[in-house]
């Protein structure tokens, strides 16, 4: 019996995990595209209507798949045939694999047993996501090399090279929160995101690591091959960087991978640097103000206002990307290379120094 | 002579503040989000037009669609001389006279096509003609169709317009 409740529990945190990620998709694709209208003084798609309907041109997305499921699947010549077909595949899975470990709530109990509200629990979490975020950069390489056409290997090569960069500082930023959290397991450090600092101000990753903070992002920015830092694609340079010769469902997969990364890069901003499913002042039982003032609220409410934050967290850090990208324009090239080894390396290194010789000074326990 | 040496601008030192990006990259947040809360609520300033439902106003002299013209009798003031076909660098004008049952009248079109899809919209055909029968002060450019066919304007519809 409790190995089917736990079969069950799995399967039904699996699906909606996914169902929630991808269904993120085209509402991303859709504020990216209306956001870039407006920030440009445009209007965007507005077009697409079912039954008379375009709800803002909401139904692009849709009908950009749609066109794209029904176009033809080619394999250039002289392109590795099998390489070239598993290059999607591997854009798209590590991306989806690294949001199982990202705790959207607090555990819930259902029929007598606690059940956590994300779909693995792993105590290496943080260890876990950096391997699995490390593998995204195959899909990128691959589609470069196999492509056999000179526009994606230089958006490959680019890749590889940003991405390997990157990960030092993304890594390195990182540790300072880890020391100061005592924990890699995503769940622990959102529940000690909980508590209060000096009494007012909660104990959030961003202010406990403020710098720490900001080299993540960026970095993340990087790993995600957003603008910025999108040189692995840059249009106006190298045509589409990496996927130039992919059409069809294929190019849909790299493009869904895009927005995926920006979804679990965004879920992880929010929850190692902001409190994840945590909600200021709001303990199980209800809110409780510094200044004593309480208001109790019933569990389940509770429950959804802490799920709530993380998904309003994650959409807010989503249109970051979208915010910075037409915003900013892309790197140069050597510097991007410059920026990661020479700002964003030394500074994460002080970050580690200086929280460890906090960490000392005040007694091991922030 | 010395040769003159030129000084090449060079940019401005940048500030303190400048240098550290970050400042600035929040400033140019605060720029976008700004067009972005400007035009989500003034979208009537948005200068796109949204172009089937509503069309451009043209300024007087452009030089678009083309029209045939009429006698004040209603038949079609072109001759049929063939000037507008002859000049036309694109080919795109096919005339067929015929003999007109007004006696003043030698000739007239009895088929007068312009392939728009050929067009160039030089204007040459307007120039040659001597009877001022063909105009293209319509206003408008030609409007997108679904097939070739729809594209090739009849006499019909050229004096239609
Ligand atoms: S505008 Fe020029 S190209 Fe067009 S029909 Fe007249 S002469 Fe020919
Ligand atoms: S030049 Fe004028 S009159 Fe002669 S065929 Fe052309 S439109 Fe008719």
């Amino acid at each position: 019996m409790s190995g089917l409740f736990d079969l069950v529990v799995s399967v039904v945190r699996v699906a909606v995990m996914l169902a929630f990620t991808l269904s993120l998709v085209p509402i991303l694709v859709w504020a990216e595209r209306k956001g870039a209208a407006y920030i440009q003084d445009r209007r965007g798609p507005n077009r697409a209507k079912i039954l008379g309907l375009t709800l803002g041109g909401l139904f692009h997305p849709l009908a950009d798949a749609l066109k794209l499921l029904f176009k033809e699947d080619f394999i250039p010549d002289g392109a590795h045939r099998l390489f070239y077909q598993m290059a999607p595949m591997f854009a798209l899975a590590p991306a989806l694999m690294t949001f199982a470990v990202v705790p959207v709530g607090p555990p819930v109990v259902i029929a007598g047993r606690e059940v956590a509200l994300q779909v693995a629990d792993l105590n290496v979490g943080i260890l876990y996501i950096f391997a699995i975020s490390g593998l995204a950069v195959y899909g990128v390489i691959l589609a470069g090399w196999a492509s056999n056409s000179k526009y994606p290997l230089l958006g490959g090569l680019r890749s590889s090279a940003q991405m390997i960069s990157y990960e030092v500082s993304l890594g390195l930023s990182i540790i300072g929160l880890v020391m100061v959290f005592r924990s890699v397991r995503l769940s622990e450090i959102v529940a000690s995101q909980g508590t209060l600092l000096w009494g007012i101000v909660p104990k959030w990753g961003v202010f406990v690591q403020p710098l720490g903070f900001l080299l993540f992002l960026v970095a993340v920015y990087a790993e995600a091959n957003r603008t910025p830092f999108d040189l692995p694609e840059g249009e106006s340079e190298i045509v589409a960087g990496f996927h130039t010769e992919y059409g069809s469902f294929k190019f849909s997969i790299f493009f869904m991978a895009e927005y995926v990364h920006m979804v679990v890069g965004s879920a992880l901003i929010a929850t190692l640097f902001f409190g994840g499913w945590q909600v200021p002042y709001l303990a199980d039982s209800g809110f409780v103000l510094p200044g004593g003032a309480a208001l109790g609220l019933p569990g389940p409410l509770v429950l959804l206002l802490r799920i709530g934050a993380f998904v309003g967290k994650l959409l807010f850090f989503a249109w970051l990307f979208i915010w910075v990208r037409w915003t900013i324009p892309r790197f140069r090239y050597d510097q991007v290379m410059r920026l990661g080894w020479k700002v964003l390396l030394p500074l994460s290194l002080a970050n580690i120094f200086v929280t460890g010789l906090v960490l000392l000074l005040i007694g091991g326990g922030a | 002579m010395a040769i003159g040496v030129k000084k090449v601008a060079r940019p401005r030192q940048m500030s303190g503040g400048e240098t550290l990006y970050l400042l600035e990259i929040l400033r140019g947040l605060g720029v976008t989000m700004g067009h972005l809360v400007r035009n989500v609520f003034r979208q009537e300033n948005i200068a796109t037009i949204e172009y089937p439902e509503v069309r451009r106003v043209m300024p007087p002299r452009f030089r678009g669609l083309h029209r045939l013209m009429r006698r004040p009798d209603g038949t079609p003031r072109c001759v049929a001389c063939y000037c507008c076909a002859t000049a036309c660098p694109a080919v795109c004008i096919t005339i067929v006279a015929g003999e007109s049952p007004d006696p003043a009248v030698e000739k007239y079109p009895v088929r007068f096509d312009i392939d728009m899809l050929r067009c160039v919209f030089c204007g040459h055909c307007v120039e040659a003609c001597p009877c001022d029968a063909i105009r293209m002060d319509t206003g408008w450019f030609t409007p997108p169709e679904h097939t070739r066919e729809k594209l090739i304007y009849t006499i019909d519809m050229l004096l239609e317009k």
